[in-house]
């Protein structure tokens, strides 16, 4: 077999390393065929069947997913039991295979499509999704009544590298932990669905392949290396080897980092510092906590507000945010309020078009203009604080009067509920992220006034170099580590320090091995990154010193070029071979 | 059958997760139940039909129901409709 091995690449989704059997996921072929029948009260009683089978389907994944990973996704499930329970729906199918005389099959799949093109007509994302739920169950129950075998992630009974083109939110959600070592995609990117979803679930992933469909066929034996990003077929003896190795470093390294889960962050020269980390929604909290966070550094709100048809009440926001407040416990939570625009959108907020969405109508400029939206969540802010260590942050913040405005709304907000009888507590430092060069040369003003600041460093480099990250051609000029960035940097922690407040950092930056030693060197107080950083950067802070890093600053700062800087931390600081 | 106009209070009206309370709750009940705005009726049973017929907060529908249960179910179903929360 020497030699016969293919190597296919593509995006690595979720870190680790998996060999094991293919197995290939694809829709199966479902031909409708309209046929006249002469029984129909029989061709009903086999609909009755096919429809109870899949119920029962439904049932138990809603048990297992309940679970396994809690209501919100169980709630999927629900909703597609619901379909099939609709009596419109159920009906309207008895009524035309009676009436008409057709099968089952033609009669199910014509009334399903009226309902699906009747939702994805509608003027509303939300509802436009239904519309794939329908189209999602209905298949289940023809796949029943065609005897064509629909899979089921849940039914697995070996271990197995699942193959597809892609996975839909309810395939993903059905993966079996026991038996599903890994997957590879076609399509998809880092951030989609299905690669958040295997990151979650510590699942070892390749999306966005292309051709994997293609070229595996069932039981082919498969190495895929997380990652790498990297996929082989029918490995060769010594391949198999190698990563079987790899895999069992792997394991070794995250036992090792497993250890730091429960232990502070010290640095050599036994300096405390907070790693947290940034989360999108409750159902983050438990995925940060496993991962050894002091805190929570980000909570992005806008989740609340996207995938639906409307604002959320204040009731709802309330719920979400003491969860996240309630399972942190005493550790501190740093909220941000709304920051939508940009180029998140709202289905059903009206926004102008604009030229510069990026310098345009976005986060505290539209909060402070729409008033009603921004006052409704600091009430749910207010009222969730009596459940925990609160700190509400205020989004793009450029002169000192926004902040000063939003703070007396806050205040206000704050009276009205004292007012009527609501606990608050009273200790919620209030703080601004640093986003807008103009906010981090002002610093020192902001500093008298607010109780923390929290670097954002994805839109302060962006807004830094007038580059936009995304734009391939100008991406180039996202440079982390340029001394005008890093200068920058200092004057808002220095600005902090002087006036005795905590200085924070929520960008990719916080995680970044090359920059934490300069971050540390600066004197930043607390790294807010995303979870699966946060015990490798624990690890390596706990091997510098602090004092150390300081003494590396001024030179640095006087470097002329963002790769002078980046070569300097690898050779003198991290002894890289470069 | 029993017959009641009320105005809908739920904040983002019967769209969502109150549509499938809605649907849970008059499930519950033996009687058959309709909702009409307009002059559009749809069955209070079926999670598709209230969905698509989109019925927002501060309008008013008749909420319809006939069975053996009639009086329970519209008092129960009335108050779905009018909580203030979901």
């Amino acid at each position: 077999m020497q030699g016969m091995s293919q190597k296919i690449v593509g995006v690595k989704a979720s870190a680790g390393v998996a060999i094991g059997k293919a197995f290939l996921l694809t829709a199966p072929e479902m031909e409708i065929k309209t046929v006249a029948v002469e029984d129909a009260a029989s061709e009903v009683l086999r609909f009755e069947e096919a429809l109870e089978r899949a119920k029962a389907d439904l049932q138990q994944i809603v048990l297992r997913v309940e679970k396994e990973m809690g209501a919100e996704q169980a709630d999927i499930f629900r909703a597609h039991l619901m379909v099939l329970e609709d009596p419109e729906l159920v009906d309207t199918v008895k009524g035309k295979i009676t009436e008409e005389k057709t099968n089952a099959e033609s009669a199910l799949n014509d009334v399903a499509q009226m309902f699906i093109s009747l939702f994805e007509q509608m003027d509303n994302d939300y509802m436009r999704e239904r519309a794939a739920d329908i189209r999602d169950v209905t298949k289940r129950v023809l796949a029943y009544l065609l005897g064509v075998n629909f899979f089921q992630p849940g039914s697995l009974t070996e271990e197995v590298i699942i193959v597809a083109e892609d996975l839909t939110p309810s395939d993903t959600a059905q993966l079996d932990r026991r038996y599903v070592k890994g997957f590879v995609t076609d399509i998809g990117g880092r951030t989609s669905h299905s690669a958040i979803m295997a990151r979650s679930l510590e699942i070892p992933a390749v999306v966005g392949t292309q051709t994997i469909t293609s070229a595996v066929t069932p039981s082919t034996l498969v190495i895929l290396d997380g990652h790498e990003g990297v996929v082989i077929l029918d490995p060769s003896e010594e391949e198999i080897a190698f990563y079987t190795k790899k895999q069992a470093e792997y394991a070794e390294q995250k036992a090792e980092l497993e250890k730091l889960v429960h232990v502070p962050t010290i640095t050599a020269d036994q300096h405390h510092v907070e790693l947290a980390a940034n989360i999108g929604s409750p159902a983050d909290v438990a995925g940060a906590l496993a991962n050894g966070a002091e805190g929570v550094g980000l909570f992005r709100t806008e989740f609340l507000y996207m995938g639906r048809d409307d604002f959320p009440t204040e009731e709802e926001q309330y719920l979400a945010y003491k969860q996240v407040l309630e399972s942190m416990g005493e550790k501190p939570v740093v909220i941000r309020t709304l920051d939508i625009g940009g180029d998140k959108h709202l289905s059903y907020l009206d926004m102008p078009e604009e030229m510069n969405p990026f310098l345009g109508y976005r986060a505290i400029r539209l909060c402070l203009d729409r008033q009603e939206l921004f006052r409704t969540q600091l009430r749910a802010l207010l009222r969730a604080s009596a459940h925990g260590n609160l700190k509400i942050m205020f989004p793009m913040i450029a002169t000192l009067e926004e902040f000063l405005e939003a703070k007396a709304i806050l205040e206000e907000e704050k009276k009205g509920l004292q007012n009527s009888g609501v606990a608050v507590s009273e200790r919620i430092e209030v703080g601004i992220m640093i986003e807008i060069p103009a906010a981090a040369m002002m610093a020192d003003v902001f500093a008298q006034e607010v109780d923390f600041f929290s670097i954002g460093t994805n839109d302060l480099i962006q807004y830094t170099m007038a580059a936009d990250r995304m734009n391939e051609r100008v991406a180039y000029l996202y440079q982390p580590y340029h001394p005008a960035v890093l200068r920058l940097l200092r004057n808002v922690i220095e600005a902090g320090h002087s006036q005795g407040k905590w200085v924070g950092m929520c960008g990719e930056m916080a995680g970044d091995p090359v920059a934490i030693p300069i971050l540390l060197g600066l004197g930043l107080d607390e790294f807010s990154m995303s979870a699966s950083s946060i015990l490798p950067a624990r690890k390596q802070i706990s091997q510098l010193s602090r004092a150390e890093m300081a003494q590396h600053i001024d030179a640095i700062l006087q470097m002329g070029t963002s790769a002078q800087v980046e070569a300097y931390v690898k050779e003198t600081i991290l002894k890289e071979d470069i | 059958m029993v017959e009641k106009k009320i105005v809908v209070q739920l904040p983002h009206g019967l769209h969502a997760r109150p549509a499938a309370n809605f649907v849970k709750v008059a499930t519950s009940f033996a009687s058959e139940i309709k909702l009409v705005k307009k002059d559009k009726t749809v069955n209070g049973k079926s999670i598709m039909g209230i969905m698509a017929s989109a019925i927002a907060k501060g309008e008013e529908i008749t909420l319809i129901a006939d069975g053996v249960d009639e009086n329970e179910a519209v008092a129960a179903l009335e108050k779905v409709l009018l909580s203030q929360e979901g």
